[in-house]
């Protein structure tokens, strides 16, 4: 490997990291309130519940693949999880339980790709169709509440930690707990081989089935993990809960420089890509920008990072 | 020619044109056969979204009343989407019902599935939000504009005239949105200072982290009024966590809602009565298919609920 390459990767892989720096500077020029202990705590704790998503949602599209049911998951085990506490269910059980359902719902998108061999646009599409209106024939569409006040569960979404917000904990310790795995296990250079290359890494005695199954299933759970957050915060279940949550997701991985084609990106740039969306969600607030502009705004930030990733890549 | 021969070639030829190209809206239903019972009345009704608890309601109320009348009553679901309301309409008017209550997803967009109804000659009746097209024989809806007038007048009256305040905002160019926020800005206009207002798409996740959000920037805001509950009881997790007392008036009267009120966690929310819409609709339905002559505009009362 000749030194010129390393730094040209390194270059690329600190261009989210420098872009997130440039929004982050001209936001607190322009707003006093953005750069406050309080504000930045108020930001990850945001970001902590789409993070969690796309951190899953990174594992996926490195093997090559894409998951668009994560919305529809996180609505179907948070109402589950809701459902559960209101009916009087000790927390740790109803939340154990909303991650099983998780995982288990992930499963069932990695088995329908892996053993029934459908695309994961189009397995996932279907999926999360179905999560969705099982999510509506579950709640009959209504929102459920009084989860009543299990300290434990109250604490996850809304407590502190030592004077930082649980969910931001949640989402440190996920995040090391993944970097870990997928750079320094087997199962994380799998997930790399099956990327960028599927025939190669089965020949090279890789179970490709095994794996993609797990990589779903991760997610899935994952998926449950941010529905947990944002139904202690909102101390509710909304069967609309979600909706959406799965471009942010592509969006945030996207941004933070891994290949949609797979077998290329790491999980921190997905991390750096969840602030860059959450810090312009909050900044444009601060300032003041109407909701419309916005949207242009975020949709060009995408762009722009997007482009300057292929020209670096080419 | 005599009267007569005139008359009917006059009828054949505008049938003939109505079967053909069909621009033309309909006269009334004169060939509907009036003889019907109402048991035989095939009614459908097209919902915005059955995915908010509203609608719901709205929808629980109609297939209520159309037990009690004896109607045959098919609710489809437009999932919020508007092109999915035109196919929706159109399957509706394939099987051939007596008369099409809409409630658009978009009042601009719904325009052309109204005036198929009209081409197909079935009277259509729109419910909480209107059409921008075609004719509509009744609409039903509450008065939202009184609605944010009321919900703003009793912000006023709790937190004082001249005090700092923000909007939580509907989706954009939804009419409960548009109308809810003219009537807010009519009182606010004269007696707040409105420091901020941002939509949160009548979602309870967005109402939460545009409350943050606001709060930030704005932490001295003494209440909140939110376009919808939904939106309110988010911005009330955000409030509650920042230890701040922002009193938030919220709209709709959800069940959630209506338990944050009795709870002192909101000082009050606007009840629109969806079920007494849902039940009206086809109230209104059946006495126009009775041939009785129904009002052109239904305003259903707002009331406000507070502890």
């Amino acid at each position: 490997m000749s030194k010129a390459k390393t730094s040209n990767g390194l270059m690329q892989k600190l261009g989210p990291l420098f872009g997130l720096l440039l929004i982050v500077v001209i936001i607190s020029i322009m707003s006093p309130n953005f750069l406050t202990t309080d504000n930045i705590f108020n930001v990850l704790r945001q970001v902590s519940i789409s993070a969690l998503i796309a951190f899953g949602m990174t594992f996926v599209i490195l093997t090559g693949g894409i998951d668009l049911s994560v919305g529809s998951t996180l609505a179907l085990t948070g109402a589950v999880a809701a459902s559960l506490l209101a009916g009087g269910t000790d927390p740790f059980i109803a939340m154990g339980v909303a991650l099983m359902l998780g995982l288990i719902l992930g499963a069932i998108n990695g088995v329908i790709i892996a053993k029934g061999k459908v695309a994961p646009f189009i397995a996932t599409l279907a999926t999360m169709t179905i999560y969705r209106g099982l999510t509506l024939v579950y709640t009959d569409g209504k929102p459920i509440s009084g989860l009543g006040d299990h300290l434990a569960f109250q604490m996850f979404g809304k407590g502190y930690f030592f004077g930082i917000p649980v969910p931001v904990v949640t989402m440190l310790v996920t995040f090391f707990v993944l970097y870990f795995i997928l750079r320094k296990t087997t199962f994380g250079r799998r997930v790399y081989a099956i990327g960028g290359n599927a025939e190669a890494a089965r020949l090279s005695g890789i179970n490709v089935d095994r794996t993609t199954i797990a990589v779903y299933a991760l997610t899935g759970m994952l998926a449950a993990m941010a529905a947990l957050i944002l139904t202690s915060r909102l101390n509710s279940a909304q069967p609309t809960a979600g909706q959406s949550y799965e471009l942010d997701a592509i969006a945030a991985v996207v941004l933070g420089g891994t290949s949609l084609t797979g077998g290329r990106g790491w999980i921190v740039g997905t991390l750096i890509g969840a602030l860059i969306i959450g810090v312009l969600n909050n900044g444009l607030n601060l300032i003041g920008v109407s909701s419309f502009f916005q949207q242009v705004v975020k949709g060009l930030v995408i762009l722009f990072a997007v482009l300057i990733d292929r020209k670096k890549a080419a | 020619m005599n009267m007569k021969k005139l008359s009917v070639t006059a009828l054949l030829a505008s049938s003939l044109l109505l079967s053909a190209c069909s621009m033309s809206p309909n006269g009334d239903d004169k060939a509907k056969d009036t003889k019907k019972t109402d048991c035989d009345f095939k009614i459908g009704m097209s919902v915005s979204t059955l995915n908010n608890p509203f609608f719901v309601t709205l929808s629980d109320g109609a297939k209520a009343e159309a037990k009690d009348e004896k109607v045959d009553l098919t609710v489809v679901d437009a999932q919020d989407n508007a092109s999915k309301q035109a196919s929706d309409v159109e399957d509706l008017i394939q099987q051939d019902v007596d008369l099409i209550i809409i409630n658009p997803t978009d009042s601009k967009a719904v325009a052309s599935a109204v005036e198929s109804a009209n081409n197909a000659n079935i009277p259509v009746i729109t419910v909480d939000r209107v059409s921008e097209g075609g004719d509509v024989i009744s609409h039903i809806a509450s008065d939202n504009k009184e609605g944010g007038k009321m919900a703003t007048a009793y912000l006023q009256e709790v937190i004082g005239e001249g005090a700092k305040v923000a909007q939580l905002e509907g989706v954009a160019g939804s009419s409960a949105a548009t109308d809810r926020g003219a009537g807010f800005e009519e009182v606010a206009k004269k007696g707040f200072d409105v420091v901020a207002s941002q939509t949160a798409n009548f979602n309870r996740a967005e109402g939460l982290t545009v409350m943050e959000n606001i709060l930030q920037s704005n932490g001295d805001i003494k209440g909140v009024f939110a376009q919808n509950d939904e939106m309110a009881l988010g911005a009330i997790e955000a409030i509650e966590a920042s230890g701040k007392d922002i009193k938030v008036v919220g709209f709709d009267a959800t069940d959630d809602g209506v338990q944050a009120v009795k709870d002192g966690k909101m000082i009050a929310t606007i009840a629109q009565k969806p079920t007494e819409i849902g039940e009206t609709a086809i109230e209104t339905a059946v006495k126009s298919l009775n041939g009785e002559k129904v009002e052109k505009d239904i305003p259903i009362e707002l009331e406000l609920i507070k502890k």
